[in-house]
């Protein structure tokens, strides 16, 4: 079921400049955007317009509003030697494979551009995070503060010249009330609370600075960064043919490995132009498919251990069931939690012999896990509790969650159709036959039963994965394409591919420099833009809502800092 | 009149319970408690041991998760492994109330001096299990430039389990090694920090603390990091 798009009702449909059937026509949309285009490059995966670091807000919001690029997915930012580029990558809701992008170059002297906050409320975290590691200032930002590091870090560590041995101080303070000034009088306070960063609710390390009018929340600000481990670095660090693959199962660990695996693996493999055997692929589909219930079921559980403190029934029977996919997994890929089990051009090895009695595994898995699902239903939708808490708490409207660039189930939960493993297709999933789940609830309810039910699409998939693996003919077991000893992709290539993670879109941008490591290695995680939905969720609304509201966004912090 | 003062040939046909534990084991002492407990005779020492074998029974973890073990340990006090088997398995939500800390995943510079906050206001006596790779060196992110290479440089730690996660059955075996320990009376041992959390007054004025002098409050508690030191 999917929302009605917003221009079909109310203007009647108007002409989106550039949209075409073929694809994004990028003449017509260097035609609308007129003298503000000063250059224009090729990137792989779409064109990218230049243009000055004063008229960011105007070019976006002209792409926003008349070529229907509602979706800032990504900002990638680097210094290279001779200037700082922002890259905003934007896509639409509608049919993602339509990208452009857009570069917006800054002088080495004084890096400074304009915001796009007002265009994209989600460019708000991402320029902050620019700021912070790689030292772009935004003008008219309203907040530019550093967002991954402490407060009175010296220099900005993924610039060029910036020195790692340099000491460091860190301070330890007590948090201020931001409202207190304005909210103190007779008859109404403001009380300040941290929640995190070690708190049971917050699943990790993740820190709420919560004002509170007597119980409900008056402000909230999210304080991340107490899990950022470099995670870009260390790609950058990497060959692009083995050391980085290890790791993206790092970024989302609750068992999503092979999720991430891939999201490199696609943005490698079309950076230096590699094929995939079609056999690699279903196991890669299948591998995907186990790794989403596994990072679904820890959702339930922990969500249901946050709603009503249920630590003894769901939260075990969550973990029961993740146990049996985790057996499957360390059976295809020899790891319980950290696969690197997929290789650049394929899959590190077949499955495990003998083959029958996996399938047999899988298959007697698949078997029970209607019945598992209906349990869940049993213990958790159909809950009266967990409905009371759950209803229309934490509501988060579409248009919100687009322009916050939301996905994942959080966006399918606010009734956005979109899902990346449909939308902009890869590996096998277009042969197979499986729906997009989408809720028209808007609130932690809704989110819980998209979660719910995709599991049970993702065991509709397996079943068929299982099914033309059993049948594959013996001499085509080809699970590697020939890859080239070292890989070095053509030099200034450029590139930003998706895929559709257990959290959302997990995007990555990569720029070669010609040697066999990236130049620039950005992650673009689904966590972090759906963490930035948050204050949206639950300001006006009571502390436990506010619980329930981050459980439901269902936030990894090793995803979210990176 | 003390023993030594009498003549060694005068000695009384009945010995004194006293002595005669000063000599050796008395029949009446042997039991399978005493055995448990070692030959001493020494009430002070069987209490301690008493306590230590006690204190090892039942230990309440502290639920702190940081990064990916911390998926492992929540596995690890879940259904299949079920750590409660083993006498250690009630995570309490407040330091207040904990004794051992599984330290599970991988450090930054933020999050340190937090860290050491909540591993100060655990009650005495306090054990630490440091699970996974990233917290014995930084693991595989060690070369991180925001990263504290391993859980030691903060906060003592007895018993470390490698792996990156440690499976749960690894956990199971630190943490009952980390029994073993207890029940044994042997101690953690103390490490050199080189990262201290302390005043900001303290710091020693160089370059980097006069830049920051004005920024921060002398009362607020600070970590200095020397990155190239501690890699």
């Amino acid at each position: 079921m999917s929302l009605e798009d917003p221009r079909d009702t109310e203007e009647g449909r108007q002409e989106l400049v550039g949209a075409t059937e073929e694809g994004v026509d990028y003449d017509a949309l260097e035609d609308l955007l007129g003298e503000h285009v000063t250059g224009r490059e090729s990137h792989v995966n779409a064109e990218a317009f230049v243009i000055r670091p004063d008229e960011v807000q105007a070019v976006l919001f002209a792409l926003r509003d008349q070529a229907g690029f509602d979706h800032l997915s990504n900002l990638s930012a680097q210094e290279q030697e001779d200037r700082y580029e922002s890259i905003y990558h934007l896509k639409k809701y509608d049919d993602p494979t339509q990208e452009v992008t857009v570069v917006v170059p800054t002088s080495k002297r004084d890096p400074r551009s304009q915001s796009a906050e007002p265009v994209y409320r989600t460019a708000d975290w991402h320029e902050r995070e620019a700021y912070d590691l790689i030292g772009i200032e935004y003008d008219d930002h309203p907040d530019l503060r550093r967002i991954l590091l402490p407060e009175t870090w010296q220099g900005h560590p993924m610039g060029l010249d910036y020195d790692k041995d340099q000491p460091q101080v860190v301070s330890f303070e007590n948090h201020a009330n931001p409202l207190e000034e304005d909210h103190q009088d007779a008859e109404s306070d403001t009380m300040f609370i941290n929640i995190g960063p070690h708190h049971p609710a917050t699943h990790g390390v993740l820190h709420l600075k919560t004002v509170l009018d007597g119980e409900q929340i008056a402000d909230v600000e999210p304080d991340i960064g107490y899990l950022h481990r470099c995670e870009e670095q260390m790609a950058q660090q990497g060959k692009y043919k083995k050391e980085i693959m290890p790791y993206p199962d790092r970024w989302d660990y609750s068992s999503a490995g092979i999720l991430n695996e891939w999201s490199y693996a696609r943005a490698a493999e079309d950076l230096a132009d590699l094929e995939v055997p079609e056999y690699a692929q279903v196991i890669r589909t299948m591998g995907a498919e186990l790794s989403r219930m596994a990072g679904h079921m820890l959702a339930v559980g922990t969500f249901a251990l946050d709603v009503y403190g249920d630590f003894t029934a769901i939260f075990q029977y969550a973990f029961r069931d993740r146990e049996k996919i985790l057996n499957l997994l360390e059976d295809l890929t020899g790891q319980r939690l950290m696969f690197n089990y997929l290789r650049l051009g394929g899959v590190a090895w077949d499955l495990p012999e003998p083959r029958e009695e996996y399938f047999e595994k899988l298959r007697d898995f698949l078997d029970e896990l209607p019945q598992t699902v209906e349990e869940y239903h049993n213990l958790l939708s159909s809950n009266e509790i967990f409905q009371i808490r759950c209803v229309d708490t934490g509501v988060l409207e579409p248009d919100v969650a687009k322009s916050y660039g939301a996905t994942g189930p959080v966006a399918r939960g606010s009734g956005i159709d979109y899902d990346l493993r449909r939308d902009d297709p890869y590996g096998y999933y277009p042969e197979l036959d499986w729906d997009v789940i989408t809720e028209d609830g808007c609130d932690n309810y809704a989110r819980v039963l998209v979660r719910l039910q995709e599991v049970e699409q993702s065991a509709r998939i397996i079943e068929q994965c299982v099914d033309l693996l059993a049948e594959w003919p013996e001499e085509d077991r080809e699970i590697q394409s020939n890859v080239p000893r070292t890989l070095r992709p053509e030099e200034d290539a450029e590139i930003y591919r998706a895929v559709e993670a257990a959290k959302g879109e997990l995007g990555i941008y990569i720029r070669s420099d010609g040697t066999d490591s990236p130049a620039r290695f950005k992650i673009r995680s689904p966590c972090f833009s759906n963490l930035q939905t948050l204050p949206e969720l639950s300001e006006g609304e009571y502390v436990p809502d506010m619980v329930a509201s981050l459980g439901s966004l269902d936030i990894i912090l090793g995803e979210v800092d990176r | 009149m003390s023993s030594q003062d009498r003549p060694a040939d005068s000695k009384p046909a009945v010995q004194s319970t006293q002595e005669s534990r000063m000599e050796g084991t008395d029949d009446r002492f042997n039991s399978k408690l005493r055995e448990a407990f070692g030959s001493s005779p020494f009430i002070l020492t069987k209490f301690d041991q008493f306590m230590n074998w006690v204190r090892g029974s039942s230990m309440f973890m502290l639920q702190f998760g940081i990064a990916c073990c911390s998926i492992e340990m929540m596995s690890t006090y879940a259904i299949k492994h079920d750590l409660d088997r083993f006498g250690s398995g009630v995570p309490r939500a407040s330091p207040r109330q904990a004794d051992v800390i599984i330290v599970p995943g991988t450090i930054v510079s933020k999050f340190a001096p937090r860290m050491k906050r909540v591993y100060d206001q655990m009650p005495e006596p306090k054990f630490v299990v440091s699970m996974g790779s990233c917290t014995i060196s930084g693991g595989p992110f060690q070369q991180g430039y925001n990263v504290v290479k391993g859980a030691e440089e903060v906060i003592p730690c007895d018993i470390h389990v490698p792996g990156c996660p440690p499976r749960p059955e690894a956990l199971i075996y630190g943490v009952a090694k980390l029994q073993e320990r207890i029940a044994n009376g042997e101690s953690s041992p103390v490490t050199v920090k080189p990262y201290e959390l302390e005043q900001f007054g303290d710091l020693e004025r160089d370059e980097l603390v006069d830049h920051l002098a004005e920024d921060i409050d002398q009362e607020t508690l600070v970590m200095r990091y020397n990155w190239a030191d501690s890699s």
